[in-house]
């Protein structure tokens, strides 16, 4: 195909928020349906090119290479695999459903959608990119606008929340340079394709600083994904964001880290990565146990969210350092799946913050009586994220523990699974009770008049919902496509 | 040997326009004369020193100087960046109203100091021409005449001339050990004999190397910068953090390329090495408590001259193609040019109606005048070095050449500082587009400055996008004279 699909699909929103800045004097109203609209044809584009993309090929593909800075043999190469391919369209589903879930925002709002657009275009760069230098570039932009749509949107007193999360990101960010420059020094190479196909054995027996290179590329996904003790940022970071920033960050740039962490330390490193699998594996069931057991603490609901992402993201970090293949396959859904479910407990979670003005659970009780439709969206993403059997939840989390526990490559990944079954049962735990004292118990009479959801808000709920349901159902859409790709990686590791 | 004064042309032309301007000033009435004199001297000079693009490397002045791309790349540099200088002083010199021929004269001489010490060969035209660039600033700094103006001249003076004396000192002793004042004489002898029995020499070269120090700002050689940089006219703050250092950093490679690499000796290199991640680290960590502007971003140029200093470590380090690594230092020192002339046209605009220099007095420059507040953005991203601004791919040669000279440990504490120094960045960028402005002024720049933005917020955006052709031309401006 000559035409550029990953490039129109990359650029599109950037050049929507250029457009938009240009333009001053639009009407609130006519922003809100530019970005709609945008958001939307992106995420339209993505899906053609899921349907179009070849599932019985593992490599990559839509592929676009240009010339970009010889001196370094840096191209702007895009492409997109069986791995990255469906976290583009969960990226453009995202972008479009923050959109639809700061329909109702009345301040600055030309600005607001310039910054999420500018930020929806970088982690869809991320996800394509292919050349190390410019999946940096992609990989640091992103900061400007999550730092703008923070601390513009969130509580005067809440600021210093946007400082702490660019610091993080940029501490992980600065030493993944420093890891991107070792590499290149090492191998000569910034293509990834190339890169991944090297073998690190040679130079793992040579004193070259591999080891290192290795942790300093890792520290810039473990602050993203997060892995536990880099999780500093993060529920405040959940908690005090606008409500669309919410959904992205966990939805669509958690996932960054785990993309990373598959397509750079385990496809560049496989020794290495081999090596740790033991302690990353111990990072991911810390994560687990401590994200479950936080959570059933929280009385925010928001932070009640943010603290089980952490959990789920250890099952990622599971699948991926289980290093088996079905393992791997796993982690890709759970990636995908938890941005579903995750993007649809933020925005339900929007819903009853907006409706009662109270994101405190103590607060709230019985309001299933109120807002039905509301419980129903709550309860049905909770059954998700406790992974009931017909949702994606189910088929992402119990495919890697699977994997995970059949995988040849780390024998002791067995002894793992096991300690990480305890967080499903937590999930169950926690969830089952945040229903129950949201939705159930005596109805409040301070609700009695409030709303159930608006018919904007059914549309992207149940969007969600139909494809938490597709995917449980019938989890092949994704397996097909994933399982080429992390096939070619699996050989490179050698399981 | 030649004298080959048709090779000093655009130094020439400097010359006789700062003597014009001397004479426009006595004899003329009109105030704009002297400007504009100056501006089509330093316009005449870079196409003068652009025509000797493409010449071929020869001494000057028998001996004295050398004119190699090297050379000539800074020189067209520094008549570059004057020419802003000049555009951005056209409101600025309302304040010293009585001195505009003097203002613009001294900075003419100033810039020929610079490139005469970029084409140094020999150590009289060192100490001369460092010495004219000095003598010069010494003035142009006093020259707002008031309390913290008059303070930091005669600081910068005092500690300027004893540096000077420490420098003569050493390079005294240099000609003392070596019986020669030419660079590639002193390189051979210095080859020749053995560098054990030669304490002396070590020692006159360490003094040498402190005399640059200062010039660049390098830790312990730094305190003058904060009082300078903040007492001085904001153009000549701008003039002083871009062609004097990156004057001082010309030689400084120039004599770590000619005489260390003929030496193969590593000490040089680990010491710079040392003294630049020191340089760094402190101008990070006390620009982090400032609340000045100027004292800001004089904090955060000693931290840039950390970053540079890298390079002149990794070139003293590593003995193969220190051409690549100096081509990289020059692309840096471009990228960081363009970003003190946006970041500093600024600072002189915002505080064209009100005196104060702090930092609050930005909050709400993006509601107020967005454009100006973009440019701004632009040039503390690139300070940052931030993706897609010019400074990030300096930085990203830089390091990658750094590394590349076997100091991965220097990039590490170099990519730590980055993150140090986002946070003081950060600050007045929240400044800027998020707090609430005390005052709705809009401040109205005149139509020089709007070009001097306009130029660097489109050189930052172009040379970071497509780095390819700020590195064309650094990969033809690091050749070397061959000696």
């Amino acid at each position: 195909m000559s035409f550029n699909w990953l490039s129109a699909i990359i650029f599109l929103p950037l050049a929507a928020a250029i457009a938009l800045a240009l333009l001053p004097h639009l009407s609130v109203k006519a922003v809100r349906y530019f970005a709609a609209t945008i958001t939307m044809f992106v995420l339209i584009l993505t899906l053609v090119l899921f349907c179009f993309f070849d599932r019985n090929i593992g490599t990559m593909q839509f592929e676009e290479v240009y010339s970009w800075i010889p001196a370094f043999s840096a191209s702007y190469h895009l492409g997109v695999d069986g791995i990255s391919m469906p976290l583009v369209v969960l990226t453009a589903l995202l972008g479009f459903v923050s959109v639809l879930v700061s329909w109702k925002l009345e301040t600055r709002v030309r600005e607001f959608f310039i910054w999420m657009l500018i930020l929806e275009s970088s982690v869809l760069g991320v996800f394509c990119a292919l050349d190390l230098l410019l999946f940096f570039v992609f990989w640091e932009i992103e900061v400007i606008p999550v730092y703008f749509l923070i601390s513009n949107w969130c509580s005067a007193n809440q600021r210093h929340t946007a400082l702490k999360y660019v610091l993080f990101t940029l501490g992980g960010s600065a030493l993944m340079l420093a890891g991107i420059i070792g590499v290149y020094y090492y191998y000569g190479s910034l293509n990834m394709v190339l890169l991944s196909q090297h073998d690190d054995a040679v130079l793992l027996l040579s004193s070259a600083p591999i080891v290192p290179i290795f942790f300093m590329l890792l520290a810039g996904f473990a602050v993203k994904l997060p892995i536990v003790p880099f999780h500093g940022w993060q529920p405040d970071t959940y908690t005090n964001a606008p409500l669309a920033v919410s959904i992205m960050l966990s939805g669509a740039l958690a996932k960054m880290g785990g993309y990373g962490i598959i397509r750079i330390c385990v496809s560049f490193f496989p020794d290495i990565a081999i090596r740790y699998a033991p302690l990353m594996l111990t990072l991911a069931v810390v994560g687990i146990i401590y994200g479950g057991v936080l959570v059933l603490r929280q009385t925010n609901l928001k932070r009640l969210i943010a603290y089980s992402s952490i959990s789920h993201m250890g099952f990622v970090l599971l699948g991926i350092f289980a290093l088996g293949q079905t393992s791997l396959v796993g982690a890709s859904m759970q990636m995908v799946s938890h941005g579903l479910i995750t993007g649809l407990l933020f925005a339900v979670a929007g819903i009853i913050i907006e409706k009662t003005g109270y994101a405190d659970i103590t607060r709230l009780g019985g309001l299933a009586r109120q807002m039905p439709a509301t419980a129903t969206f709550f309860i049905l993403a909770g059954l998700g994220a406790l992974g009931l059997p017909a949702t994606s939840g189910f088929a992402a989390e119990f495919t890697t523990l699977l994997g995970s526990f059949s995988s040849t490559v780390v024998d002791s990944a067995k002894w793992f699974v096991l300690i990480a079954l305890l967080g499903v049962l937590l999930a169950a735990a926690y969830i089952l009770w945040t229903i129950q004292r949201i939705f159930y118990g005596p109805a409040q009479s301070a609700f009695n008049h409030i709303q159930d959801a608006g018919k904007l808000h059914r549309i992207y709920c149940g969007l969600l919902i139909a494809l938490i349901f597709i995917i449980g159902i019938c989890p092949s859409i994704l397996t097909s496509i994933i399982q080429n790709s992390t096939y070619e990686i699996i050989q490179v590791v050698g399981g | 040997m030649y004298l080959n004064l048709h090779l000093l042309r655009p130094e020439i032309c400097l010359a006789i326009t700062a003597i014009a301007v001397i004479a426009v000033d006595l004899f003329s009435r009109r105030k704009w004369l002297v400007n504009t004199v100056s501006l089509v001297g330093l316009l005449v000079s870079i196409v003068l020193a652009i025509s000797l693009v493409g010449s071929m490397p020869n001494y000057v002045g028998n001996g004295l100087f050398v004119l190699d791309n090297y050379a000539v790349f800074f020189k067209i540099l520094f008549i570059a960046i004057a020419i802003l200088v000049v555009l951005v002083s056209t409101d600025y010199i309302e304040r010293i109203p009585k001195l505009h021929g003097e203002y613009h004269a001294l900075l003419l001489t100033a810039t020929l100091g610079a490139m005469l010490t970029a084409a140094a060969q020999n150590i009289i035209s060192v100490i001369l021409s460092v010495e004219l660039t000095a003598v010069s600033l010494y003035a142009l700094v006093g020259m707002l005449k008031n309390e913290k103006s008059t303070e930091s001249s005669l600081k910068y003076l005092l500690l300027g001339a004893v540096n000077s004396a420490v420098m003569l000192f050493g390079l005294a002793l240099v000609f003392g050990f070596t019986g020669s004042t030419n660079f590639s004489e002193i390189a051979e002898m210095i080859s020749k004999s053995v560098m054990s029995d030669g304490f002396g020499l070590f020692f006159g070269l360490a003094l040498v190397f402190a005399g640059f120090a200062f010039k660049i700002a390098a830790v312990p050689f730094h305190m003058w910068a904060p009082d300078v940089y903040e007492g001085s006219p904001t153009p000549i703050t701008l003039f002083l953090s871009t062609v004097s250092k990156i004057a001082g950093f010309s030689i400084l490679l120039r004599l770590v390329i000619i005489i260390v690499d003929t030496s193969s000796n590593h000490t040089w290199g680990m010491l710079l090495a040392i003294i630049s991640a020191v340089t760094m680290t402190t101008g990070n960590l006390l620009a982090i408590s400032q609340n000045n502007i100027k004292r800001l971003l004089a904090y955060s140029s000693i931290a840039q001259s950390g970053y540079m200093l890298m390079a002149v470590a990794a070139v003293s380090v590593s003995m193969h193609d220190s051409l690549t690594i100096v081509s990289s230092l020059q692309s840096y020192m471009v990228a960081f040019a363009l970003a003190e002339i946006a970041v500093f046209s600024v600072v002189i605009i915002a505080s064209r109606y009100k005196d104060s220099e702090s930092i609050t007095d930005y909050s709400g420059l993006g509601k107020r005048s967005p454009r100006m507040a973009f440019i701004l953005t632009l040039g503390l991203l690139s300070l940052m070095g931030f993706p897609l601004m010019a400074g990030f791919m300096g930085k990203f040669y830089v390091f990658n050449q750094v590394a590349n000279g076997g100091l991965l440990w220097l990039v590490i504490i170099a990519v730590i500082n980055s993150v140090i120094s986002a946070f003081y960045y950060l600050r007045i960028i929240r400044t800027i587009w998020i707090e609430t402005p005390q005052s709705f002024e809009t401040p109205r720049s005149s139509p020089a400055l709007k070009i001097v933005l306009f130029i660097s917020g489109i050189g930052i955006l172009l040379f970071g996008i497509l780095p390819a052709i700020l590195s064309t031309f650094t990969a033809w401006g690091s050749q070397f004279i061959s000696i």
